[in-house]
């Protein structure tokens, strides 16, 4: 029997991501890894959640698991949904590492009603330290790579995404920040403290 | 006297079919009076007749997917996936294949008899035949076997071609499809392979433009380079180094210094051949190329792969391999592209295997893993009791 995934063994960011998707909706989840959002949006909220994974190795585990998952590039692949084939489009941790962000962006909020996108925060107090104290590249347990090798080349703030947002005419419907434990401070509600204090970052938009 | 008859091949003279009085009429206008369709099928159907899986053969495969083969003593040729406990698991699916029209092994094909009274096989005067005329004829095979709706089609090469017209001519009777290793269309590299399997049939004296029949004769030199070049088509070059390389062994017995020594891959080319042509007809295998190199969905469909899929409810998993070159990625890739223009539900993986185009048919563990999981999925959906 394929293994199934409990949800409170799910990542953090995907479990808060779960909770702003209407039961029923229509989903694309791009960059879904081993798809085990799809699957819990799935058994829990009856939604129709397919899947879109750029690593090969990830999208076989998914399909084996039974789940609608195919190979893609968000960077090419988007561009071939039909406008509005879709509730919500999820872009969990995987902004940063596209090519073109706001194109990206752009295509999830076509094909899509409402986009959740989650991505950790560059603008965190640790992250700005260390690029301050040692004058180097930061290396935090949120951005584990040397410069070198990370596959994320597009890192933003939380700021940042606000003034993206805002120049794309997106309404952020929602947004919240948390730390790695998934705990949200009393910094919550104001973006320029959770732009210190927020290690993960997730926004639901609308288009224009 | 009775150990007599058992030396004989068991090969029944009529092999398990469906015959329809009020025939079929093809797409080049022409009306075959009497439609036959050979099938296999295994496991039980269940009362809800909804765990019925067809699968589509390939240009050379047949209906015996299973079960030993009736001519060669072989293996069926997807032993692998399909049975009891495998992916396509014969002890939860009620499965069907069916000789396609145009093949030798049963159904409506070049040598099965003519319409008329006289008897004589059709031969070369067989009418051209399309992927979607197949499709039409297993059509009329399911419903009469009790079937409205399939649980999954599916199918490598150009079985793969056959569950794409499926999907596109009958969406609601489809639940699942699985196109495997193939393409919407054939390349110009496709139909350039399948001339040259051609022309060596032509170029065979025994051809005797196909009315070989009549003579007793065969075209089996023809056929058998037909095979051969087929054949390179199916391996990659990796496959073909790995398993030959430029190993030498002895050449026939008087032949001239410059064949003194003879490559291995020579002596596995002549012997596909050789082989092949003792259970395939000359007349079929033009037949059915042809029917491949007409294929191209999308331009039956104005040029847009995905109108032919408009609207389709069925859930889809292509499936390919990296090494294979007749039928690439790239071509699942387009069907895939075309089945999200269409809003659809797909999933698509490739497969990392040197083993070529054949490695749909060969032991293939992700391969396998992945098409019992997606069918596992899909069974969830339908609703299929586990």
């Amino acid at each position: 029997m394929p293994v199934r995934f409990v949800a409170k063994n799910m990542r953090l960011d995907l479990r808060l991501i779960a909770g702003m998707i209407a039961p029923g909706a229509r989903v694309l989840d791009i960059g879904c890894g081993d798809g085990s959002l799809i699957d819990h949006l799935y058994r829990t909220h009856g939604c129709d959640a397919r899947g879109l994974e750029l690593d090969m190795a990830e999208v076989t585990r998914a399909v084996a698991h039974g789940l609608p998952v195919m190979q893609g590039d968000a960077d090419t692949d988007l561009a071939q949904y039909p406008d509005g084939a879709f509730d919500f489009v999820v872009l969990s941790r995987t902004l940063q590492a596209v090519e073109r962000p706001r194109e990206v962006l752009r295509q999830m909020l076509r094909i899509g009603t409402h986009a959740l996108v989650s991505f950790p925060n560059f603008g965190h107090w640790k992250v700005r330290w260390q690029l301050l104290w040692s004058g180097r590249m930061p290396m935090t347990a949120v951005w584990s790579r040397p410069w070198h090798e990370t596959p994320n080349i597009h890192p933003c703030t939380i700021r940042d995404f606000f003034v993206l947002c805002a120049e794309e005419g997106y309404t952020v419907e929602e947004w919240l920040a948390v730390d790695e434990a998934g705990q949200r401070g009393a910094w919550r509600r104001a973006a320029s403290l959770a732009n210190v204090f927020g290690e993960q970052a997730l926004f639901k938009l609308t288009g224009r | 006297m009775l150990a007599g008859i058992m030396d004989q091949p068991e090969f029944p003279q009529v092999p398990q079919h469906a015959a329809f009085a009020d025939g079929l009429t093809l797409e080049c206008g022409t009306h075959l009076a009497r439609l036959v369709v050979a099938y296999r099928t295994y496991g039980t159907l269940n009362a809800a007749r909804s765990n019925a899986i067809l699968i589509c053969h390939a240009l050379t495969g047949d209906q015996y997917v299973a079960e030993t083969h009736p001519l060669t003593g072989k293996p069926g040729w997807w032993e692998a996936v399909v049975g009891p406990g495998k992916p396509i698991d014969t002890d939860r699916y009620f499965v069907i294949c069916s000789n396609v029209i145009g093949g030798c092994l049963g159904s409506s094909g070049p040598a099965s008899p003519r319409d008329d009274e006289s008897g004589r096989p059709w031969g070369p005067d067989f009418p051209p035949i399309t992927i979607a005329d197949m499709v039409r004829a297993q059509k009329r095979l399911v419903e009469h076997l009790g079937i409205d709706r399939l649980f999954a089609v599916i199918g490598g090469s150009m079985g793969g071609m056959q569950v794409l017209q499926w999907a596109a001519l009958y969406p609601a009777s489809v639940f699942a499809a699985v196109p495997i290793a193939t393409a919407a269309w054939h390349s110009a590299q496709n139909i350039a392979f399948n001339e040259v399997g051609r022309q060596s049939i032509f170029a065979d004296p025994d051809w005797q433009a196909g009315r070989y029949g009549e003579t007793d004769a065969m075209p089996a030199r023809g056929l058998a380079v037909a095979r051969m070049v087929a054949h390179i088509t199916y391996l990659s070059e990796e496959a073909l180094t790995r398993k030959f390389g430029r190993r030498q062994r002895s050449g026939p017995v008087g032949a001239n210094a410059l064949f003194g020594d003879m490559f291995e891959v020579e002596s596995y080319l002549r012997h596909q051949g050789s082989t092949f042509v003792n259970r395939f007809d000359a007349n079929s295998y033009l037949t059915i190329t042809r029917a491949c190199d007409y294929f191209d969905l999308a331009a039956e469909h104005g040029g847009d792969l995905s109108a032919a899929f408009a609207g389709t409810r069925t859930r889809f998993c292509l499936i390919s391999f990296s090494s294979d070159w007749l039928y690439p990625t790239a071509e699942s890739r387009t069907i895939a592209r075309a089945l999200n223009r269409a809003a659809a539900n797909v999933s698509f993986v490739e497969i990392a295997s040197d083993k070529g185009h054949d490695a749909f048919l060969l032991d293939e563990p992700d391969f396998h893993r992945t098409l019992a999981g997606f069918l596992a999925g899909c069974a969830e959906h339908a609703g299929l009791a586990a």
